[in-house]
Order: structure tokens, then sequence, then C-alpha cells
């Protein structure tokens, strides 16, 4: 017999059995959890999917027709999202990982508001895109250009200030994924930079960044599908009950998002109106996933280069 | 050994501190011009901080600060009036891991002379072979300047950061442990350029590795916890030292 050898008493083995019997339900049980959801979804929406679906206007209070207008204004909305919030986001990075000083104030405020920002309830992010964005800038700015703060052209619920107000919901995602992007870059690789007489912006320009560009491409990918299931946020600051195609950039959108709350709260017909809503959960669901597929793939990649 | 040349780098009483704690204690070190400069002693002695203290690599770190005089030229390199990025750019160095940037070995090569503007191809291009050949690395890899430097092999990588570093002429060149990560093949290579490179540049070397210092050295100083517990020609340091502990260190009684 080996010293190894030996048996613990049975009440602890059968403690373990339970332990693992426990964990393994679990995983199990999620597995399950997201394969029934998807069979919902995939039973109840797929028959409906189809060109139509996709590439025509709703008729007859959303009964009738397709949503192409949601998935444009999403893919629009998500856009603008991005040109907004991305540039902000990483220079923040920017600022926090190469310019502050770590022990700073002002650089541990800005962590501190960051993350703050990051557990604010999205419903919230909706009210002060209404304060700030329709009320105060839209109006302010309508006010400086056209003489009057009634003009309605930048003070009222839109495209523009939808994308703006989840600009600043996805700050965090941002700013949190370039920051990890920025601090993958080896000191080694700043220091030669720097040693052959590069000033600190030469070696950010063309040494960091030019090496986290997968990173920021990353932590803006997973912006846009969190922007992209987002409705509560967008709730009053510029979604459209129904449109037809097109769009401007101070108007009302459709959305994917609202667009499923609108079928499952205001149809005049329930019964007709559910395998409308399952196809189009089906394209968002199948948005989102497609943009976090992307981001994985592109992270996989960067990994294995690295 | 050769006579003695001009002082291109000096400290009186240089000391160096990492927040609270020393890291160097009253250094006091000529640096000749055209000579090599080597630093010994065990890990954490304080030989790469002094290093990195000449081109002030260290002001990178927060809250570290000195005392006492780093002159180049009889310039105070902390002086208020210096440009860190000018004395850089006189101050070239090569560290113990080789650092090319993700780019072609003409990127590599080029990236010092852009940053100060553009420059024409015919100019860049004469660099690039230039600095090449300087660091014998040119025959290896003229046919293949616009692949990535990160194809290279360790030994030529290390290279190709020594021309790199002379490609925007410097007067001074830091060299960080630069064979610790070679063959020995590759570190042979790397100390007949050593050689041959101090009838260009004052050279300053740290190395863990006592037989380099005394093969490619004039000077050696052997460091201890910060201290500088000798300073002499090499061949004085590893016939004749003076101190005690030089003695037990490179007749390999500790460290």
């Amino acid at each position: 017999m080996s010293v190894f050898s030996g048996h613990l008493p049975a009440s602890k083995r059968v403690l373990g059995f339970f332990a693992v019997l426990v964990a393994a339900f679990a995983a199990v049980a999620i597995v399950g959890l997201i394969v029934s959801m998807f069979g919902i979804f995939i039973a109840g929406g797929a028959q409906h999917l189809s060109w139509s679906f996709l590439s025509e206007a709703p008729r007859n209070n959303n009964m009738e027709g397709g949503i192409f207008p949601a998935i444009f204004g999403t893919a629009l909305l998500v856009l603008i999202m991005s040109i907004l919030g991305v540039p902000i986001g990483t220079a923040t990075a920017i600022y926090l990982n190469e310019y502050a000083k770590q022990t700073s104030v002002f650089a541990r405020s800005v962590r501190f508001a960051v993350n703050t920002l990051a557990g604010v309830p999205s419903i919230v992010f909706g009210l002060f895109g209404v304060g700030f964005f329709v009320q105060f800038l839209g109006k302010g700015l309508d006010g400086m250009m056209y003489g009057s703060m009634e003009a309605k052209v930048f003070g009222q619920e839109s495209l523009l200030w939808c994308s703006a107000t989840l600009a600043v919901l996805t700050l965090p995602v941002v700013i949190v994924a370039v920051e990890e992007a920025l601090r993958a870059v080896p000191r080694e690789l700043r220091e030669a930079s720097l040693a052959l007489g590069a000033t600190k912006w030469q070696t950010i320009i063309k040494v960091v960044l030019p090496n986290s560009v997968t990173g920021i491409l990353t932590g803006s990918i997973l912006a846009v599908s969190r922007g992209a299931g987002e409705v509560a946020a967008i709730l009053f600051v510029g979604v459209a009950y129904s449109m037809d195609g097109n769009v401007g950039l101070t108007e009302k959108f459709m959305h994917l998002g609202y667009h499923l709350y609108v079928l499952a709260t205001q149809s005049p017909d329930v019964e007709k109106a559910l395998p409308l809503q399952y196809a189009t959960t089906l394209v968002l669901l199948g948005l989102t996933f497609l943009l976090n597929f992307t981001a994985i793939y592109i992270r996989s990649r960067l990994r294995t280069k690295a | 050994m050769a006579k003695e040349t001009s002082i291109k780098a000096r400290t009186q009483t240089f000391s160096f501190f990492y927040g609270q704690k020393q890291a160097l204690f009253d250094i006091n070190i000529d640096m000749h011009e055209n000579r090599v400069t080597a630093f010994i002693g065990p890990s954490g002695c304080g030989k790469s901080t002094f290093l990195r203290s000449i081109n002030r690599m260290n002001d990178l770190i927060e809250s570290t600060k000195h005392t006492g005089l780093m002159e180049v030229d009889g310039v105070d390199v902390y002086g208020s009036d210096v440009d860190v990025v000018t004395l850089r750019r006189r101050i070239g160095m090569v560290f113990q891991k080789s650092t090319p940037f993700p780019k072609s070995i003409f990127e590599n090569i080029t990236y010092g002379l852009t940053l100060t503007g553009k420059k024409s191809k015919s100019e860049l291009e004469e660099v690039v072979e230039s600095s090449l050949r300087r660091a014998a690395l040119w025959e290896e890899v003229k046919d293949r300047l616009h692949h990535s430097a990160l194809g290279l092999s360790g030994g030529q990588q290390q290279r190709l950061c020594i021309a790199r570093a002379v490609s925007v002429n410097p007067e001074i060149l830091l060299m960080d442990e630069p064979c610790s990560a070679l063959d020995p093949i590759s570190t042979g290579k790397v100390e007949e350029l050593i050689t041959q490179l101090k009838d260009q540049y004052t050279i300053v070397l740290v190395t863990h590795n006592m037989q380099q210092a005394a093969r490619v050295s004039d000077y050696t100083g052997f460091f201890l916890m910060g201290k500088l517990i000798e300073f002499d020609r090499t061949r004085t340091i590893f016939t004749s030292p003076s101190k005690k502990e030089t003695e037990d260190y490179i007749t390999g009684r500790f460290g």
C-alpha cells in the first residue's frame, strides 16, 4: 500500500459527490436555458423570417410588412454612437494610462467616475438624454442657430441625441477595453521609442496605438453590441413607433429593441403579433451575437499574434 | 592600454532614489570618450539604474529622485534647461531584451530619423544601409529590408536594435546587458561590434558576464548594493583589484 492511499470518511465523500452533482446540474441548466430560449424564438419566428420581412417597411400598425427601418435605424444608431463615443473613450483611456499619475486625485476621480458610469441603470441615461441632450443642448443649439429655442430642429427627440446618449452609456466599455489594450503594449517598446528621442506623443501615435488597434477595435465592437441591444436609455430620446425607410439625423427613427417593445405592448392583435415579435427577436439576437463573435474573433487573433 | 581620452560623461556624488528606497549611493565616475566603460555586479546592485540615469530613462518611473551631478559634456543632464528628448537623441540605448518594433526592418531603422520630420527616400536608404553595416547586419538582411523585423533571429534582432540606436548618430551608446538573451555565437558578434563601435561612440555597458567586461571594456566599475566599490582600468580590476569585495566577486567567491 502506498502512502497516498487511504480513505476519506464517508460523510466527506458523500458531500463531495453532491457538490459535483450540483455543479453539473447548474452547468446543464444554463446550457438548457440558452437552448430552449433559442428554440422558442426559432420555432416561433423562423417561418416569418423572409426577405420581405427584412427589407420592407412596416404597414398597418406594424402588423404587416417588415422591419427594415428598424434594422437600418439600429445600424445607423450604433454607427453614429461609435463615431461619437470611441474617440472620446480612446482619448480618456490614453490619458488615464499614458499621462495621468496613477496616484493623482484627478486620475482617481476620473476612474471613479468611469466605474460609477458603468453601474448607472440605463433608464437613468434615458432621462439624462432628454434633459441634457434634447432640452439643454438641442434647444440651446436651436436658440443659437435659428434664433428660437422652439425651432424644433435640434431641440427635439432624434437619432442624433439617441446616439449621443448611447455613446455616454457605452463610454465605460470603451475606456476599459482600450485601457486594457494600451496596458498590453510592452514597456520595452515604449522605452525603445523614447530612447531614440521620440516624444511621449510620438511614442503613443507611432508605437502604442498601432500596437493596440485590435484592442481598440474589440472594445468598440463590444460597445456597439451593448448599445445595439439597449432600449431603456433611448426610450424617451427619439425612438419611433413606426416609420417608413427615411431617416434624418435630427428626426425620430425605428429601433429593433424598441420595435420589440412596441409589438409586445401596443399591438391591436396579440396573437398575430407574436410571430413578428419572435422574428424581430431573432434579428436582434443575430445582430448582437454577430458583433460579439467578431469581437471574440479579433481578440483571439490578437492573442495568437502576440 | 591606450592613452587617456577626454571625459565624455561624469558623475559627482550621484545618488538615486525609488521613492524612499535609495538605489545608488554617492557615485563618482568618469566615462571616457571612445572607450568602453563596463559595470559589473550582482543583480539589484544598481548598475542598470545607473545606466538608465544617464539618459534619464528613470524619469518614466513615478516618484524617483536623484541628488548629486550627472554630466555629459560638462552639462548637467538633469538641469532645468535640458530637453530630455534631445538628450536621449544624443545618448542611444540598447536594451537587455531586443525590442524591434513590429514593423519592417527598414522602418525600424528609419524610426528615429523620421521623428524629426520627413526625409528623402535616398537619404533614408543611405542611413539604413550604413546603420546596418555598422551593426554587421547588412549582408544578412539586405534582401529583405521590407520584411517584418520580428522574423529575425534573437541575435539578429539585437543587432537590429544596435543599428537602430546608431541610426540617429548618438554620441554615447548605453548598453544594458545586451547579450544576456543571446547564444554564444551571437554574443561573440555583438562583442566584436562593441569593440568596433567605440571608434565612433562612447560606450557604457552593463553586464552580468564578467568575462565579457574583461574582453571588451577599457574601464570597469564594480557595483555592490548601490555603491560603486571600485572603478579602474579593466586590466587593473581583473588582475589586481584593490578592494577585497571586488576580488571576491571576480574570483567567483560570491554573486
